[in-house]
């Protein structure tokens, strides 16, 4: 990886930005008979795009169907507390990777003023 | 498809699906109690069907109404040859809805759409973070 500024956390916001679009695919087909809801393992894909892989790559390499705790009967494998929590999760990740990424910039910015 | 998908149409679909169950169940309710001559005129109750519908190209899966139903249950015959609706033989065909069942259907579908609001607002304000880095 090029981006040697942001280091991991560049990746990380990107994977944990594909992460929260697929748990909101899946809040969104709560209701869809026979729908698998779907995950990407946050770890496993960091890992593989930091090893080279581009994040696409990465992201679909770890996308796993979750296991449901409760299989319901139209084959729906959607569980709104799990999805939810995963959503909450996700969405705490971003902004600690965004403060990251931030106090990166600052650090950055103040030393090119020379502050 | 004519745009890739991102999260904002995902939500946008999933609300508007979400509205058509949720106008299904209230016409539904809307017309139960009401009576009918015969058989054939009858009401029957309406479902929307969800399917999925994928984006190859962002993996992002969302909602469309694969198509709205009607039930087959029977309407109910009563003998009530005081009505001026009944037919020739005195009965009315009530409709079979179950007002129950639809205030459920109801309840559901407005808290999904809850869900994806909540779900929406918090992508917004992620997106909005980050654009807002200096």
């Amino acid at each position: 990886m090029g981006d040697t500024i942001f280091g991991i956390h560049g990746a990380a916001l990107e994977l944990r930005s594909q992460r929260m679009g697929l748990i909101a695919s899946n809040i969104a087909n709560a209701g869809t008979p026979g729908y698998k809801a779907r995950d990407i393992d946050f770890a496993s894909a960091l890992k593989a795009r930091m090893a080279g892989s581009d994040s696409d790559q990465a992201a679909n390499a770890a996308t796993l169907y979750r296991v449901p705790v409760m299989p319901s009967l139209d084959g729906n494998t959607v569980e709104m507390a799990t999805e939810q929590t995963a959503f909450a999760e996700n969405a705490v990740g971003y902004s600690a990777t965004l403060s990251f990424i931030r106090s990166r910039v600052e650090t950055l910015s103040r030393a090119m003023k020379g502050d | 498809m004519a745009s890739p998908m991102n999260l904002f149409t995902v939500a946008q679909r999933s609300m508007s699906a979400q509205l058509v169950r949720m106008n299904s169940a209230a016409s539904n309710l809307a017309n139960a109690g009401s009576i009918a001559a015969s058989e054939d005129k009858a009401y029957r109750p309406m479902r929307a069907v969800f399917a999925e519908q994928l984006d190859q190209a962002t993996g992002l899966s969302t909602v469309r109404v694969a198509g709205v139903y009607r039930t087959d249950t029977a309407p109910v015959k009563r003998h009530d040859p005081t009505n001026p609706m009944a037919d020739a033989e005195g009965n009315i065909f009530e409709l079979p809805v179950d007002q129950n069942a639809e205030m459920v259907e109801m309840l559901e579908s407005s808290r999904q759409y809850r869900n994806m609001v909540e779900a929406l607002q918090t992508a917004k304000q992620l997106m909005l973070e980050t654009m807002r880095i200096k």
